[in-house]
């Protein structure tokens, strides 16, 4: 981690003059290198039919470009995989798999977190329109479903961070309930 | 003359006549049950009905190929549409969105029924905390976006144990939202027909039924790219009997033509050979008749040997044709008939072992020979020579009977070089003896590699399950039965929470017995008291007990609603679901139980120990299908040894007691032994893995070829063979071998591989009988 933070430190010097415009092509990148790791997360929902938030929490390790383990420790254990386009979900003894190759809707939901992960601007422009706004530092990338199939999901999706680290990730749903995860990275081994 | 001739011929015309009534008359088939034992046990009877009726012998799985993954989708949902609409079809599946819907909501509307979570203990204060908890978790992980919906009608989350009772989730991939292969370079249907498996006609309908509209769904642009890959146990059925129904008709015309050529060489007088016919046709219809007559039914199969009953048959009136010239019919009848009638009593007693089989296919063989062989001796007695009238001497050439004798001499310089190879080759075989047989059931399967290969392909893309393992349960009517199958499911669900299994299929599961559904009904709350505990069940909870009505009309619903029928299932893959595992018999129902092996298990094996003492003390039974064909086979195998064996014995008896001495008797079996153990080896050699109908063909070899030994033997007391006997032998042995040698043609196995045995090793059996003469004989 030492090592990505002073190579993304000297990347930051040669990239410097360029900062004035900081853009997607440029998040991209900074995201395309990120080597990956472990993080803790948060997600937290707001579901209209609750009267309180609900919250889940736990770690999270993403290696690049396309395997995410979210493993989940409260409430309830349980553990997500995403290899390539299969997705696993382990919870008490059952055990799912879908090949989300055959769900659209289901992979451009998925593509939204893969695709910033590893900074594929092609995967997320395919289903989004992308609105960077902020600098290098601290910026907030926000897509807006391109087919009308997907909005009936996810009507929206903020992502934010720093550098090539993802921060938060929020979903707002077309119901109006709301998720958001928010992304702490632990140090790497 | 002329008169007898007549009455002889009026005879034979009216017992034909009667024949082809019984015969028009006869039901044929080429199904499985050639393959299936005539007296079951309890858990062949399971096998049998789930090869005849059960779910998975009407699954047919369709694949599209070729074109792009868009057009294939787009073929696969129109074929969907138009099979869907079909009568021949109980369900066609092809993964689409919404095609799931309506089971959907039928367990929602009936979720408290069927949950088996339902329990009073559930609707208390602590359960409903717990219950709704636990869906409150749900909520939070991504999982429970599915159940968001129904939060405020099903708080408990009965929904959720029921889909998650579903099993495993071995769904089918998909690209473009239907079934893909597993490399997405197919779309795929499963189609369940309304016709059974053993309903041949009805399969092959359907079949015909997919590939128009198959051929009607592709579009005018890129249709001709797609290709329609099909598979499943109604198309092996379909191609079986098709297979079966050329060869019957490709080999009975190779051995009638080349019988025929052999007899004209020879007679050179179509009034002979139509007349040589005449035993043979008698035979053939005399054969049939008695099948039919005796098992009501007459394999395909069967009918198909009748191109080697025609090889055997005919050589009776080869002997009268070319041997009562010389010495006139009634020398012929004093002198040939009774070694005529002792090979007849040979070929019986092989024949007549296979009567004894408990494999259907075999008996029907050996009863079809039996009675061919008979009639053709008869009518070559009784009816022939009276409508053949006066025969000349010298039919036939004598000038291969005295090239025949040049052969013999030769031959008999062979002896002890013949007789070191037979050692050498037994001592082979003998060391061989692990690898000479062919271990199971599949040796007589006429489904070739190619289709074997789609299937395997199909059924893996698909998921479909191949029902190896499973338990059965009975009952008098269809609620014991179905009270036995919770029975059984309540010791199955211990072995699932073990990890002994993975899971497993119940009718109870979508329709619960009406003691269950009481029980559950009884465990619901009364609204009023329901509302009071919601309150405290909430108190720690971040749902607010007002939004919960829909969730305490839908339990007083249910608490006033009447028992779930199979009725009311009607038209929804869960119908479908419990009639697959609902077998109704005369004696009561059976319930079919499939279990599925773990997802992780290396070898997907269920181990049948850990199952049998789980289920011990019920009267719940655990089967393994493969197993159970392995045992089947086997058994055949097993009983086909011991009949061989006394056939046999039965050849030995006859012979001693007709020869009355033990040298002659060496003699004549000396040269059977030596046939039967080259050509075992010689098949050995080829590559060729035996199994039991080579066994038969053993068998044949001996009550076929000991006829020539016995002719050699007969004519010991004369100086000489009159050359008439030489060629005659000659003529009725090339026709025996051409008839069990056109079996070797067969792509049915069965057929084959008594051709490949009978057809050698009659050939080998006269030249051996020839080479084993004794001296004094031949000189």
């Amino acid at each position: 981690m030492i090592k990505s933070l002073s190579f993304g430190l000297l990347l930051t010097l040669l990239v410097l003059p360029a900062q004035a415009a900081f853009d997607v092509g440029q998040l991209m990148a900074g995201l395309a290198r990120h080597p990956g790791g472990k993080a803790k997360f948060v997600e937290t929902r707001f579901l209209a039919v609750l009267d309180k938030p609900l919250k889940a929490s736990g770690e999270m390790t993403y290696i690049a470009p396309d395997r995410l383990e979210k493993r989940t420790l409260l409430p309830k254990p349980e553990i997500l995989i995403l290899d390539k386009d299969v997705l696993t979900l382990e919870r008490e003894k059952q055990k799912f798999s879908i090949n989300l190759a055959s769900q659209p809707e289901a992979l451009a939901f998925v593509d939204s977190i893969r695709g910033t992960l590893a900074g594929n601007r092609l995967a997320l422009e395919r289903n989004y329109l992308l609105h960077l706004v902020g600098n290098e530092e601290k910026w907030v990338l926000t897509m807006l479903p391109r087919d009308q199939r997907i909005a009936s999901f996810v009507l929206r999706i903020v992502v934010s961070g720093s550098r090539g680290q993802m921060r938060s990730i929020e979903y707002l749903q077309a119901d109006g309930d709301r998720s958001l995860l928010t992304i702490e990275p632990l140090a790497g081994p | 003359m002329r008169r007898n001739a007549l009455r002889a011929l009026l005879i034979w015309l009216l017992a034909m006549l009667a024949g082809l009534a019984i015969a028009w008359n006869s039901r044929f088939a080429a199904d499985m049950s050639f393959f299936l034992p005539a007296e079951p046990t309890a858990e062949q009877q399971v096998l049998i009905e789930q090869i005849k009726e059960g779910a998975v012998s009407r699954l047919l799985m369709l694949g599209i190929a070729g074109g792009d993954a868009q057009q294939r989708a787009a073929v696969s949902r129109e074929l969907r549409g138009r099979l869907a609409g079909s009568s021949e079809f109980v369900s066609v599946q092809n993964g689409e969105a919404g095609s799931l819907d309506a089971d959907r909501d039928l367990l929602l509307a009936h979720r408290y029924q069927l949950s088996p979570a339902v329990t009073a203990e559930r609707f208390t204060v602590a359960g409903l905390r717990a219950a709704i908890g636990d869906s409150i978790d749900l909520l939070a992980s991504p999982a429970g976006m599915l159940f968001k919906p129904f939060l405020t009608r099903d708080p408990t989350g009965e929904m959720a144990e029921l889909l998650g009772g579903l099993g495993s989730g071995n769904q089918p991939a998909s690209r473009d939202g239907v079934w893909a292969s597993r490399d997405g370079e197919r779309a795929m249907l499963l189609v369940q027909t309304r016709a059974h498996g053993a309903d041949t006609d009805g399969q092959e309908a359907a079949i015909q039924t997919i590939r128009a509209q198959f051929a009607a769904s592709l579009p005018a642009s890129a249709g001709a790219d797609l290709q329609l890959l099909l598979s499943g146990p109604g198309h092996f059925a379909v191609e079986s009997r098709a297979l079966i129904k050329d060869d019957i008709f490709r080999l009975t015309l190779i051995s009638s033509l080349a019988i025929i050529a052999v007899l004209f060489f020879v007679y050179r007088s179509p009034r002979l050979i139509a007349l040589g016919m005449l035993p043979v046709v008698s035979g053939a219809l005399a054969g049939v008749v008695a099948v039919s007559l005796a098992y009501d039914t007459v394999f395909g199969i069967t009918v198909g040997f009748g191109a080697a009953l025609i090889g055997e048959a005919v050589d009776y009136s080869t002997y009268y044709f070319m041997q009562s010239g010389r010495h006139g019919l009634a020398d012929w009848r004093r002198r040939f008939w009774p070694t005529i009638r002792l090979g007849v009593a040979t070929s019986v007693c092989g024949f007549g072992a296979l009567l004894f089989s408990g494999f259907p296919g075999l008996a029907q063989l050996g009863l079809y020979a039996l009675a061919g062989v008979l009639t053709a001796a008869l009518v070559t007695r009784y009816i022939l020579p009276d409508l053949a009238g006066p025969l000349v001497a010298g039919i036939g050439s004598t000038q291969t009977a005295v090239r025949c004798e040049g052969a013999i001499a030769l031959l008999q310089r062979l002896r002890w070089p013949t007789l070191l190879l037979a050692v050498a080759a037994a001592t082979w075989l003998g060391l061989q003896r692990d690898q000479l047989w062919h271990p199971n059931l599949s040796a007589l399967s006429t489904v070739s590699e190619a289709d074997s290969r789609i299937d395997g392909q199909l059924r893996a893309d698909l998921g479909a399950p191949d029902s190896r393992y499973l338990v059965v349960v009975t009952g008098a009517d269809q609620e014991a039965a179905l009270q036995a199958a919770e029975r059984a499911g309540q010791r199955l669900d211990q072995l699932v929470e073990a990890g002994v299994i993975g899971g497993y299929d119940s009718p109870a599961r979508f329709l619960p017995s009406l003691a269950t559904q009481a029980e559950r009904r009884r465990a619901l709350p009364h609204p009023d008291e329901l509302r009071q505990r919601l309150v405290p069940a909430l108190a720690d909870l971040p749902l607010a007990a007002d939004k919960l009505a829909a969730f305490v009309h839908d339990i007083e619903n249910a608490r006033q609603a009447p028992a779930l029928t199979r009725a009311d299932l009607a038209g929804s893959n869960l119908a479908l679901a419990v009639d697959s595992l609902m077998l109704q018999r005369a004696s009561g129902w059976s319930v079919l139980l499939p279990l599925h092996p773990r997802v992780e298990a290396d070898e997907l094996l269920i181990p049948a120990e850990q199952i049998r003492s789980a289920l011990a003390g019920s009267d719940a039974l655990f089967i393994d299908m493969k197993d159970e064909f392995d045992t089947l086979y086997s058994d055949y195998l097993g009983e086909a040894i011991t009949l061989s064996l006394a056939g046999v014995a039965a050849i030995i008896v006859l012979l001693a007691f007709n020869l009355r001495s033990p040298r002659r008797l060496g003699g004549v079996l000396l040269p059977l032994l030596l046939a039967v153990i080259f050509v075992v080896a010689g098949l050995h050699l080829l590559g060729e893995r035996l199994h039991l109908l080579h066994l038969v063909g053993l068998l044949l070899i001996v009550a076929v070829g000991s006829n020539y030994a016995l002719i050699f033997d007969s004519a010991s007391g004369q100086a000489t063979l009159d050359p008439e006997t030489f060629s005659s032998m000659g003529v009725a042995n090339l026709t025996t071998a051409i008839g069990f040698g056109t079996l070797a043609l067969s792509s049915v196995p069965v057929l084959n591989a008594i051709g490949t045995t009978v057809g050698p090793g009659a050939i080998l059996a006269l030249l051996l009988a020839a080479m084993f003469v004794p001296r004094e004989t031949a000189r």
